[in-house]
């Protein structure tokens, strides 16, 4: 009995051992999912902060200060990214946190991050309708990835019946009603428009690529939107090779596959189908040169880089020029400084942080190349990231401004912050 | 002296090369359009290239779509180029191809149409090819115009038909004029008789032709039907109660099926109001607003705001505030239909001729009926695929499980062992093919290493309590997995199939298979033979059976029952390993693959029966076949389908606890 | 067999009762709130946490220790309670600010608009925005509470009779168990479910009303809770397991066709126990839940079960406080491994990093302890305290 008692006292005590330094380091939290499900995409963006961590701290920290990663592990589970960043906060008590992938992962975060007052750089395309006070959003919403990839197909490739197929979670479903929304008031019946959900992890793609086919037989050219996550993706495209379909005929554009999901597949057979994103390792620029070089230094000659880590480098950059302009880590002095601030892309454009907490970035869409790589067909100028879609009834009063009118989700048309605090 | 040149050309007039220089006049004005081009804007290009010399054209053509050209980022002007070194270009003009120089390539950029535009320079390039010598070009423009079609294409294949030459590719052409004469002919009767000759033929082409044919235009209203007279009607939709068909007739709503109907009141009554025939509706959104607008200190028209919390309220007083103002009153649905009771809805076909399309119902609905016999047919197909993957998932456990009774958590570990042993040698063997044939050896080879080291040093301790075995070997999974990720790496790893195994076995547009599910189905076969073989007739086997039944009395037999029990599990778990390559092969290899087989395989082996291969096999399909009809009564939701199968699993062993397939008598008996 | 050694139950229901109450007096007096802030409140919710995980330990350990069911789908219970009482924590926050929003240039909501918008704003999120029906008690918390015993208890009831009823026993049973745990989750994970598929119920930290509060209170007031739950839960177990009514439990563990002979009817005392468990598991969940702030079906996959199982292995069968020490002891460590706090051990030629090796290490001390320690920590405690004597 006391064995435990004992134990219980020990990790109180060893958990605090850590928590105060004597120097005083900037801290940096890393909540990446290192294990699980997830960690097939977070790993990946967890290397990338140490690299930029490491690099900053070659040029000498920040204001003098050496920065310090704090790197846990919530598993891929989604209750423990509240616990790991309750942690990250008041224990560890870092300054900042660049982590989460999933939006379900956000979420989860999210009330502990408003309630202690933290800040967070999320890097992933998600599904908007959000914008919390405590999360810059350097990723990219559906107005900067979903919205001009659906114009691409209406406009250039001219189809007319659309397949949404997706993976069964926050973000295809949110994009995907959107996207419904936006193709009906484009004048696409509803009747035209098949979606489809599967679970993480699909393997089974017979049927859902033949329906795909099939759909064709009314003569309306079909194109397919994926939203599909993860390993899914790699079972999908080897059926849509085997069942032959080329990107001519029904050509798929996908959200969530970069070159680092390409990695893991023959791409021979995907000639031509194509990715929306804000980056692609193939983007001509000096900076880009430079980032792919030390990366694949550091990490192997092989590896790639893609969209999520972009977002990571803009983000940390921002930060350290934040930090820098506001002369403290001060979560709130440093949010007021990120305001209006620009640093250049990766893709040869200036980014800069609006009111909203997001970006804006330009929209790049790439056909898949034989080496897993994309060729960049099409790319905009920056287009400001909009925290709130416009193309859902009740979303389209809704503004968010935390410059001036201090509010995420404040409602034009009646004049009136609806919440302070975020939907989760 | 280039303007001397040019001086010379204009006075030879007819040359070509002055052609070519006015043709690059135009690209280079025109080079924001080449450079940015767009669907939308690229036909502006295309429509006035016919003034130019025509290989010339093609020529230039061909190089756009083919991702060939470039241009200078600074001048615009569209030239070609060849790598030099790392950094710089040789520089050409696109026809007379002279060197120029040499240009670092900061200062180029490359020209990258989109696909719709490539489709549409194919489209343009048609009426360049469709006639060409070259049998390689005609072959092109025929794929363009499969692709597709515009008006100004049928007497272009009229002509192509009638001059060509090669068999094949007068089908292709006679095929396309078919569909041409479909979608573009003015004349009645030859579309008729197009329509006849394409009965029975079910490919998705001719479908859409026919669909195309069959398509309709937007809703409308009318007051009186015998106005319709002239137009040829597809349907009268009746609000809330019809649904269109595929043949854009009207169908009564089937409430089995919960359709939605094609038109609410709500869109009626809008259709009507557009014709004119009724006012705009007041709507509960619209007194909303119009009771805010006119609230002052807390009152609307005299009412306490607090008392307007239910809609018959604010609908008492807007319809005060709408008579004493003159404005429309709010309306009840009944109220709406009553009003819309005087008036009908329609749509008609955009073909005009009542005789065409009442022959392309007739010939579609005939080849939807053969469509919908190979569905079932791809159904069935389906469902024996994912059969013979789930078999090959649990073909392992039927051994382990099955036979010896251990339960083996860390069975999914093998097949994922299995799958990393394929990954691995084809990382040291490049070719496929013989990557293979060494991988299925090896990943058994491995396995049943692993299998055997494991009963020894775990399971043989555990005989006793089959549940303490599932503790451990659980424990052994949750290892073993890790150690995979901390080795592999949490990546996907590619595990490719040899080229023969890709594609599809394609019988028509509905019915195809693709290789890989055919290699399984075949190596799910070959496991059920061999697994027979030797358990029933090898001496093996029988020592194996004998083993289970009795261990006491088999050791009296002179058999070894401890070195059996060692190599039954290790050639179980070596099963696991081969179907592992072969799951990883149509998947992918992470080190979750296995936990992703286990449950379900453990639940194919017992509604199998446990102790049974044929039970495995009756198991498999029988899981297999049923989430297929599952999904297929529900396709947009796989998920759903997988939940009721399991239900179904759970109901089907409370009435037959011992499987499909029971063992009678002593062997029975012994759990 | 497994407790041979003498009942420890009531032996140490006393030192363990005044053991509890001093670390929770302990732990709050070293909290944030109500003392000298030496404990984070992260931690406080972690070991609050824990508290609710033992209970779920303890339940499955008289399911299985004691009456010898091995049942590896009783955390569907555990989520189903945190489920229940989700709804009614989302529900009721979500019409607070929605009630908030309304200014006095607007017309109060009309119940059905104050639906559509609650329903918005909980559904919006996963493409939806109309309450299911299954929400149609979640504005009560009352209804919603008799929901956190009802449900559990109920699919308990239905499955444990189809089951025991046909005699489906062993291992047989384990992977039906494991079955029903991975329909729910899978059914759970369908965004028609109407509770919200993979993103779950969220925001549960949140306890509407009493926000102002603050989390470090409220998590300090849950962690009292939940070792009041389990004082409860050993309470009533060891009332059941000393009686006459538990030595059939135990009898049913040991010889279950020699004790049908006898003409008991053991499909009813397993079932009773089947059914008991299942509601107290619920009802840890319900308070574990809302410490955690988010569920989603992924809680309840079969692996979370196995877990549950593993722990009680792990700490001793056939011994309540054995199950205790596994669930608070590895759940704890896991946490502690895997949350980067734990230095690394450089052998020189490789680092062993533990947020990648401690789950090797976790299921390689299954194996030794399944193999070497049939009665777990607990027993190998007592052999150990036995010898010192």
């Amino acid at each position: 009995m006391k064995k435990y008692i004992l134990l219980f006292v020990f990790l109180c005590i060893s958990n605090f051992s850590f928590a105060d330094g004597h120097t005083k380091p900037i801290k940096i939290g890393i909540l990446h999912s290192l294990s699980g499900t997830m960690a097939i995409s977070e790993t990946t963006l967890k290397d990338t902060m140490l690299m930029l961590i490491e690099q900053q701290n070659k040029k000498g920290g920040i204001l003098g200060r050496k920065i310090e990663p704090v790197v846990v592990d919530p598993a891929s589970n989604w209750p423990l990214f509240a616990e790991k960043a309750r942690e990250l906060i008041t224990v560890q008590k870092v300054d900042v946190m660049f982590g989460c992938w999933t939006s379900v992962s956000r979420k989860s975060a999210l009330p502990v991050l408003e309630e202690l007052n933290a800040l967070l750089f999320y890097p992933v395309q998600y599904e908007g309708e959000e914008s919390s006070k405590n999360v810059f959003y350097t990723g990219a919403a559906p107005n900067q990835q979903a919205i001009p990839a659906t114009d691409y197909y209406l406009d250039e490739l001219g189809v007319k019946k659309f397949a949404l197929l997706g993976t069964d979670y926050v973000y295809p479903r949110t994009t995907n009603k959107i996207l419904k929304q936006y193709l009906i008031d484009k004048g696409i019946p509803e009747s035209d428009i098949f979606v489809n959900y599967t679970p993480f992890g699909h393997s089974d793609w017979s049927k859902i690529v033949s329906d795909v086919v099939s759909l064709g037989a009314d003569g309306k050219k079909v194109g397919v939107i994926s939203t599909i996550n993860g390993d899914a993706n790699i079972g999908f495209y080897k059926e849509l090779a085997a069942a032959g379909v080329k990107a001519d005929d029904i050509p798929v554009v996908a959200f969530s596959v970069g070159e680092e999901e390409l990695s893991g597949l023959d791409t021979t057979n995907l000639v031509g189908h194509l990715a929306a994103w804000n980056y692609f390792q193939s983007a001509e620029s000096d900076l880009n040169t430079s980032f792919i070089k030390a990366w694949k230094s550091k990490m192997g000659d092989k590896r790639v880089t893609n969209d999520p880590m972009e977002a990571h480098v803009i983000g940390f950059e921002m930060y350290v020029k934040a930090v820098e302009k506001a002369g403290t880590t001060d979560v709130n002095a440093v949010r007021k400084a990120m305001y209006g601030m620009k640093v250049p892309n990766l893709t040869g454009g200036t980014a800069e942080m609006l009111p909203n907490h997001h970006l804006s970035k330009p929209v790049l869409i790439g056909e898949i190349l034989e080496n897993g790589q994309f060729d960049i067909i099409s790319q905009t100028k920056e287009v400001p990231g909009d925290a709130w879609t416009n193309h859902l009834a009740e979303s389209a009063p809704l503004k968010s401004d935390w410059k001036t009118l201090g509010c995420g989700m404040y409602n034009t048309k009646t004049k009136k912050c609806v919440q302070i605090k975020s939907n989760y | 002296m280039k303007y001397f040149f040019l001086i010379l050309f204009t006075i030879s007039g007819i040359n070509p090369t002055f052609s070519d220089e006015r043709l690059r006049s135009f690209i280079n004005e025109n080079s924001n359009y080449i450079i940015k081009s767009s669907s939308k804007t690229v036909d502006n290009i295309l429509k006035k290239v016919d003034d130019f010399n025509e290989e010339s054209v093609t020529q230039f053509l061909t190089l756009w779509k083919n991702k060939k050209l470039y241009y200078i980022k600074k001048s615009k002007n569209i030239v070609l180029a060849k790598k030099a070194d790392d950094n710089s270009y040789k520089v050409f003009d696109i026809f007379s191809k002279p060197l120029i120089k040499k240009l670092s390539k900061k200062n180029l950029k490359k020209i990258k149409p989109n696909s719709g535009v490539r489709a549409k320079i194919s489209s343009a390039l048609v009426r360049f090819q469709i006639f060409s010598k070259d049998e390689e070009k005609r072959l092109n423009s025929i794929k363009a115009l499969e692709k597709k079609i515009l008006p100004e294409h049928l007497d272009l294949l009229r002509k192509a038909l009638s001059l060509e030459q090669n068999i094949m590719l007068r089908d292709r052409l006679q095929n396309l004029l078919y569909l041409a004469i479909l979608e573009f002919s003015q004349n009645k009767i030859e579309k008729i008789k197009v329509l006849d000759k394409l009965s029975g033929n079910t490919s998705i082409e001719i479908r859409a032709a026919f669909s195309k044919v069959l398509r309709t235009s937007k809703i409308m209203a009318t007051d009186d039907l015998k106005k319709l007279k002239n137009k040829n009607v597809a349907r009268i939709i009746i609000p809330e109660k019809t649904i269109k068909n595929k043949y854009g007739e009207a169908e009564p709503i089937n409430i089995l099926f919960k359709n939605k109907p094609e038109l609410n009141i709500l869109k009626a009554y809008e259709i009507a109001e557009r014709s004119g025939y009724v006012n705009k509706r007041v709507s509960l959104e619209n007194i909303k607003n119009i009771l805010e607008s006119n609230i002052e200190n807390g009152k609307v028209f005299g009412v306490n705001v607090i008392e307007l919390n239910n809609f018959s309220k604010r609908i008492d007083i807007y319809n005060k505030f709408a008579v004493e103002n003159n404005k429309e009153l709010y309306k009840t649905v009944s109220d709406l239909e009553n009003d819309l009771s005087k008036f009908h809805f329609y749509t008609t076909y955009t073909e005009k001729s009542k005789k065409v399309t009442d022959k392309a119902i007739q010939i579609l609905s005939s080849i939807n009926l053969k469509v919908k016999f190979y569905k079932y047919l791809d159904l069935l197909i389906d469902g024996l695929s994912l059969a013979s993957i789930y078999f090959l998932g649990a073909i392992g456990l039927a051994i382990t499980f099955g036979v010896m009774r251990v339960i083996n958590m860390a069975h999914g570990e093998f097949i994922m062992m299995g799958a990393y042993t394929g990954y691995i040698v084809q990382l040291y063997i490049s070719n496929h093919t013989l990557s293979l044939i060494i991988a299925f050896p090896l990943a058994f080879l491995i396995t049943f290493l692993a299998g055997v080291i494991m009963e020894r040093l775990v399971i043989r301790h555990l005989y006793k309590n089959p549940l303490d075995t599932l503790l451990a070997t659980f424990g052994i999974s949750i290892a073993l997995q890790q150690l995979a990720k901390n080795i592999f790496g949490t990546q996907a790893r590619p595990l490719t199939s040899p080229q023969w195994l890709d594609g599809a076995l394609t019988i028509n547009d509905d019915l195809s298979i693709s290789y890989i599910r055919i290699a399984i189905f075949i190596l799910g076969l070959i496991f059920f033979s061999l697994l027979l073989f030797v358990m029933k007739k090898t001496r093996f086997g029988l020592e194996t059976r004998s083993v289970t039944q009795n261990p006491a009395m088999a050791a009296n037999m002179g058999i070894n029952p401890e070195k059996i029990n060692m190599l039954t599990f290790g050639f179980g778990s070596g099963i696991a390993g081969i179907a592992g390559v072969a799951i990883g092969l149509f998947s992918k290899v992470t080190s979750e693959l296995g936990s992703e087989y286990i449950v379900q395989s453990f639940m194919t082996v017992v509604v199998g029966g446990v102790g049974s291969i044929w039970g495995t096999l009756a198991g498999a399909s029988l899981i297999g076949f049923l989430q297929k009809i599952i999904e297929w009564f529900n396709p947009s939701n796989t998920l759903a389908a997988q939940t009721y199968m399991i239900i179904f699993i759970i109901l089907f062993i409370q009435f037959r606890p011992r499987g499909l397939i029971a063992l009678k008598g002593r062997a029975a008996n012994d759990q | 067999m497994i407790n041979k050694i003498k009942d420890p139950l009531s032996q140490h229901l006393l030192i363990f009762v005044i053991t509890m109450f001093l670390f929770t007096i302990l732990v709050t007096f070293l909290s944030e709130p109500y003392g000298i802030n030496l404990i984070s409140t992260s931690f406080v919710k972690v070991l609050g946490k824990t508290l609710c995980l033992c209970i779920a330990a303890v339940a499955m350990d008289v399911v299985w220790g004691y009456c010898g069911i091995l049942s590896l789908g009783h955390f569907a219970f555990f989520g189903l309670g945190g489920y229940m009482i989700g709804m009614w924590l989302m529900y009721e926050r979500t019409e607070l600010i929605v009630l908030n929003s309304i200014n006095e240039q607007q017309l109060p909501l009309t119940p059905s608009e104050l639906k559509e918008a609650i329903g918005n704003q909980i559904f919006g999120v996963v493409g939806g925005k109309e309450i299911p029906n299954i929400w149609i008690f979640a504005d009560n918390i009352y209804m919603q509470l008799l929901l956190v015993v009802l449900v559990p208890g109920l699919l308990a009831f239905i499955f444990g009779w189809l089951a025991f009823r046909s005699r489906v026993t062993g291992v047989y049973l384990s992977i039906l168990t494991q079955a029903m745990t991975l329909a729910l989750s899978l059914y759970l994970f369908q965004n028609d479910s109407g509770l919200r598929g993979n993103n779950g119920l969220s925001g549960l930290q949140n306890i509407p009303h009493i926000e102002g509060l603050g989390q470090p209170s409220i998590s300090i007031w849950f962690f009292w809770f939940s070792s009041i739950a389990l004082l409860l839960t050993l309470f009533i177990f060891k009332f059941i397991l000393n009686s006459k009514f538990g030595s059939v439990i135990t009898a049913v563990r040991d010889n279950e066709t020699r004790l049908r002979f006898f003409g008991y009817n053991v499909e009813s005392y397993k079932l009773f126990i089947f059914v008991l468990t299942a509601i107290i598991t619920g009802l840890a969940g319900a308070i574990y839940y809302p410490q955690a702030g988010i569920i989603n079906p992924a809680e309840i996959a079969p692996i979370a079960s196995i877990y549950l199982a593993v722990w009680v292995a792990i700490g001793g069968r056939g011994n309540l406080y054995g199950a205790i020490l596994g669930a608070s002891s590895v759940s704890l460590l896991s946490s502690w491994f895997t949350g980067g706090n734990a230095p690394n051990i450089p052998l020189g030629f490789y680092t062993i990093e533990w947020v990648n090796w401690w789950t090797v290490f976790l299921g390689i001390g299954f194996v030794l302890i399944t193999i070497f320690s049939k009665n777990g920590l607990i027993g190998f405690l007592n052999n150990i305290f036995i010898k010192i004597k």
